[in-house]
C-alpha cells in the first residue's frame, strides 16, 4: 500500500500496481492531456503534452521535495510517496506552449477534417491552448499520402505522436509504418511497395488522436457529431470483440473498439470492423411469406403465431437448429418455445461455420476461426435443455428417416451456412420454419419464411470463446418486415408486454447453473462464467 | 395533464350585461374602425404589380444561393456545418471527394429543403467558408413539394441570378484569410 499525492489529494495504490502519473491522477479524478501516451502501447514520451510538476514526500519528516524541472507524467512511475502537481502555473504554461507549437504546422481545416468533434488537438487546444495564433500562418490543405487498402494519411495533420507506427511494430507485429525524416520535417510513412496492409490496420485510425490517419470506409460519411453511439459486441468471430456501435438514423456508419481488458483490449480486427455493411444489403430477406398450394403467399407477421402454432402441434415430432448467431436469449427462448410444442423435440446447434485457423498477433491479439459469435451460449443452454449434446447430424439423420415433422432453423450467418446439404436431407419434414437474413437453399425450401435480423439489430447477450459473456442493446432498427427472433419467441410464448432479454438472462441465471455468474447487472464489459462449468467443445 | 390536477384553476365565464347581450354596441365599434380606413392613407401595396422595396437587400433573409468560387466551381466544402447548425433540418448533403486538387472535400448533391425552411439564416452563419448566402428573393413560388426541394443545380443558379445584384457578402476564400490577431512582436 503506498499514498501518492496529486494536486494536494491523497490516492491510494496497491503495492503490485505499476502506474504513471497520468493513470494516478485519472484515479484522483484529474485528466492529464497526453498524445503519445496509449496504455497499450510502449512509452516514449515524445509529445510533452503531459509535463507535470513532480516531487517526493520523505516518509518521516512529511517534507515535500519538488524536482525542478518538469517530467512527463507517462514515464514517470507513481511509488509511495511520489507527489504530483497536475495544475500550477508552469504547467499551464508548459501545455499551452505545445499546443501552440503543435498548430504552428497544423492545416487547421476542421469543417473538413473528419476527426472534427473527436479530436484530442481540438479539445486540449479548447482547454488548454492560447485563444490567439501568433503565427502569421494561413489555413491551407492537408497534403495526403495513401498508407494503405484501408487507411489514408493526411500529412500535415500529423502531431507525431507516432502511436500508429508503435502499433504497427508492437501490436501486429508488421511494421509498416515509420517516420521518415527528422526533426521538424519527420512525417510518417510507408516503404515503397509496403503499404499498411494487415488485419489490425483500422485500429491506427482510432489510435489517431488527431485526423491524420482516415479510414477510407468511413471518410466523408458522416459527421461524427451527427452519429449516435451504441456498446455492442463484434458478431464477426468468437472472440466477440467489445464494440461501439456508430449509427445515425438506423445505419450504422462505423464500428470502434471498446477497451474491455478480458476480452479485446483497445484493438478489434478489419474483419470484424468492417463487416457491418451486410446490415444494410440490399438483399436482405424482408419478405414475410407461407408456402401455399402454388408457390409462396404473404402472410403479416400478427398472423404467424397463430398460424405456426396449429402447424407445429399437429406436425408431430420437432426439431430445432439453433444458430449460433442467436443470443443466449434467444437460443433459451426458441428451446423453451419448441419444448412447449413437444416435450421431447430434439435440439441442435446449427452449422459452425470456420474459416482457416486462429490468427494470432503479438500483442496479446487472436482473430478466431470459427466465425460466429455465440456458440459457446447456445451449447450451455443446450446442454440445460438436452441433458447432452445431439449434433447436428444426429437431427437430420431423424428428420431423413421421416420420425420428425417440423423443423425450426435459425439462421444470422453472413455466408451461406444453411446449404444445399442440409437443404436436401429436409424434404421428408412436414413442416420447414425457418428465420434467416439472406436466402439459401433452406430458405427456398421452407414452409414458413420468417426474415430475422443482423447482430447490430439485436439485444442480448453472447458468450465468447474464452467463456466471457458480454450484454448489449440493440443499436440500429431492422428493416421493414424483418423482426428481431426474439421477439416472436417472447410472443409465441406469452410472455407479457415487449420482448425482454435482461428477464429472460436472469432466469437463465437462477435455472442454468452455468449462467450463474450472470445473475445481477451484467458490467459494460460483461462477465466471465466460471470456468468449471463450461466443458469442452462438443 | 388530467382536469383533477391542482395546477389548474378553474373560472367561470363572466356574465354578460345589457350592453354585451345586445352586440349593439360592438357593432358601432366595429363599423367605426371600417369607416376609418376607408378615409385613411392606404398602406396595401399590388403585389405582385408592384414590387415592394427593401432597406437593404443584402441582410434580408429570402432564397438561399449556393456561391461560386473565382473558377466558377461551387464554394462549398461540404463540413455540414450549415446542416448541423440548421434547426428545421432542411439541409441534406452529400460530401465526397473532390476532383480538384486544391480542394478536399465538395458536396457531390447539396440539397435544401424551402418548404422546411424557417429562414432563419443560422446556414449562412455557420459557413467557413461564405459558400451559401440568402438572397433578398422572397416570392418563392412551386406548383409540387418536390420543385421546392432546391438542389445543387438549384441553388448555383440562384447565385448565377443574383450575384450581380448581390455581391458576395466577404470574398474571403481560404486564399484570401485575413492573418488571425495576435499578440504580434
Amino acid at each position: 500500500m503506498g499514498i501518492v499525492i496529486v494536486d494536494g489529494q491523497e490516492i491510494e495504490i496497491a503495492d503490485d500496481e505499476r502506474l504513471n502519473a497520468i493513470q494516478v491522477a485519472r484515479r484522483a479524478g484529474v485528466d492529464v492531456p497526453h498524445y503519445c501516451w496509449h496504455p497499450g502501447l510502449t512509452v516514449v514520451a515524445s509529445c510533452r503534452m503531459c509535463l507535470v510538476e513532480t516531487g517526493t514526500r520523505d516518509a518521516e519528516s512529511g517534507e515535500i521535495k519538488m524536482v525542478p524541472k518538469l517530467v512527463p507524467g507517462c514515464q514517470t512511475p507513481a511509488t509511495d510517496g511520489s507527489v504530483f502537481v497536475t495544475n500550477s502555473e508552469k504547467v499551464r504554461h508548459s501545455r499551452a506552449f505545445v499546443e501552440e507549437g503543435l498548430l504552428i504546422d497544423h492545416p487547421i481545416d476542421c469543417p473538413i477534417c473528419d476527426k472534427a468533434g473527436e479530436c484530442h488537438l481540438q479539445d486540449y487546444h479548447f482547454e488548454h491552448g492560447q485563444d490567439a495564433r501568433r503565427a502569421d500562418i494561413r489555413p491551407f490543405t492537408s497534403r495526403r499520402r495513401d498508407v494503405g487498402p484501408t487507411v489514408t494519411l493526411f500529412v500535415d495533420r500529423c502531431v507525431m505522436c507516432s502511436r500508429c507506427v508503435r502499433f504497427t511494430r508492437e501490436v501486429s507485429g508488421t511494421s509498416e509504418l515509420m517516420v521518415i525524416d527528422r526533426g521538424a520535417r519527420e512525417e510518417i510513412d510507408v516503404f515503397d511497395g509496403f503499404p499498411l496492409d494487415n488485419k489490425l490496420s483500422g485500429n491506427v485510425v482510432d489510435l489517431c488522436p488527431v485526423g491524420a490517419l482516415g479510414d477510407k470506409d468511413f471518410l466523408y460519411k458522416q459527421r461524427v457529431w451527427f452519429m449516435k453511439s451504441h456498446d455492442g459486441v463484434c458478431a464477426g468471430c468468437s472472440a466477440g470483440c467489445s464494440v461501439v456501435v456508430d449509427e445515425n438514423q438506423d445505419k450504422v456508419y462505423r464500428l470502434r473498439p471498446r477497451e474491455n481488458m478480458a476480452v479485446n483490449k483497445w484493438w478489434m480486427c478489419d474483419d470484424g470492423r468492417y463487416g457491418f455493411h451486410h446490415v444494410h444489403d440490399e438483399a436482405r430477406l424482408v419478405e414475410l411469406e407461407r408456402r401455399a398450394a402454388a408457390g409462396y403467399e404473404s402472410i403479416e407477421w400478427s398472423q404467424v403465431p397463430a398460424a405456426l402454432e396449429i402447424e407445429l402441434s399437429s406436425a408431430g415430432r420437432l426439431a430445432g437448429l439453433i444458430s449460433p448467431h442467436l443470443t443466449v436469449e434467444e437460443a433459451y427462448l426458441l428451446a423453451q418455445l419448441l419444448r412447449k410444442f413437444d416435450e421431447e423435440a430434439l435440439l441442435a446447434l446449427g452449422p459452425v461455420p470456420v474459416q482457416g485457423e486462429d490468427e494470432h498477433y503479438p500483442g496479446d491479439f487472436t482473430i478466431r476461426a470459427e466465425k460466429c459469435p455465440n456458440r459457446r451460449g447456445v451449447e450451455e443452454v443446450l446442454r440445460h435443455f438436452n441433458g447432452g449434446a445431439t449434433s447436428l447430424d444426429d437431427v437430420l439423420s431423424q428428420v431423413e428417416s421421416g420420425a420428425v415433422g417440423g423443423v425450426w432453423l435459425t439462421g444470422g450467418y453472413r455466408e451461406p451456412s444453411l446449404d444445399e446439404g442440409i437443404a436436401q436431407r429436409l424434404t421428408a419434414a412436414k413442416v420447414v420454419v425457418v428465420q434467416d437474413m439472406f436466402t439459401s437453399p433452406v430458405w427456398e425450401r421452407a414452409h414458413f419464411r420468417l426474415p430475422g435480423v443482423a447482430f447490430a439489430e439485436r439485444s442480448g447477450s453472447y458468450v465468447n470463446c474464452a467463456g466471457h459473456l458480454q450484454s448489449f442493446s440493440w443499436a440500429v432498427r431492422p428493416p421493414t418486415g424483418a423482426r428481431v427472433e426474439g421477439s416472436l419467441y417472447w410472443q409465441m410464448l406469452e410472455q407479457p408486454g415487449m420482448y425482454n432479454p435482461r428477464s429472460v438472462l436472469a432466469e437463465i441465471a437462477g435455472t442454468i447453473p452455468a449462467f450463474d455468474a450472470a445473475a445481477g447487472e451484467i458490467p459494460s464489459t460483461g462477465v466471465a462464467l466460471e470456468a468449471p462449468a463450461m466443458s469442452p467443445t462438443a | 395533464m388530467k382536469s383533477d390536477d391542482p395546477n389548474i384553476k378553474w373560472l367561470d365565464e363572466p356574465k354578460l350585461g345589457l350592453a354585451g347581450r345586445l352586440y349593439l354596441p360592438l357593432v358601432v365599434q366595429g363599423l367605426t374602425t371600417t369607416t376609418r380606413h376607408l378615409f385613411s392613407k392606404k398602406v396595401t401595396q399590388s403585389f405582385p404589380e408592384q414590387r415592394p422595396t427593401f432597406g437593404n437587400p443584402l441582410i434580408y433573409r429570402g432564397v438561399h444561393r449556393l456561391n461560386r468560387d473565382e473558377q466558377g466551381r461551387v464554394k462549398c466544402v461540404a463540413c455540414f456545418l450549415c446542416a448541423t447548425a440548421c434547426p428545421a433540418h432542411c439541409i441534406d448533403i452529400v460530401g465526397v471527394e473532390s476532383p480538384w486538387p486544391d480542394r478536399e472535400k465538395y458536396p457531390e448533391s447539396f440539397v435544401i429543403d424551402e418548404l422546411r425552411c424557417i429562414f432563419c439564416g443560422m446556414c449562412e452563419e455557420a459557413c467557413p467558408v461564405d459558400a451559401i448566402e440568402l438572397t433578398s428573393l422572397f416570392d418563392l413560388t412551386g406548383r409540387s413539394r418536390e420543385e421546392m426541394i432546391f438542389d445543387k443545380e438549384k441553388l448555383l443558379s440562384v447565385y448565377d441570378q443574383t450575384k450581380d445584384a448581390e455581391p458576395m457578402r466577404s470574398t474571403t476564400g481560404r486564399d484570401h484569410v485575413e492573418p488571425a490577431p495576435g499578440k504580434s512582436t
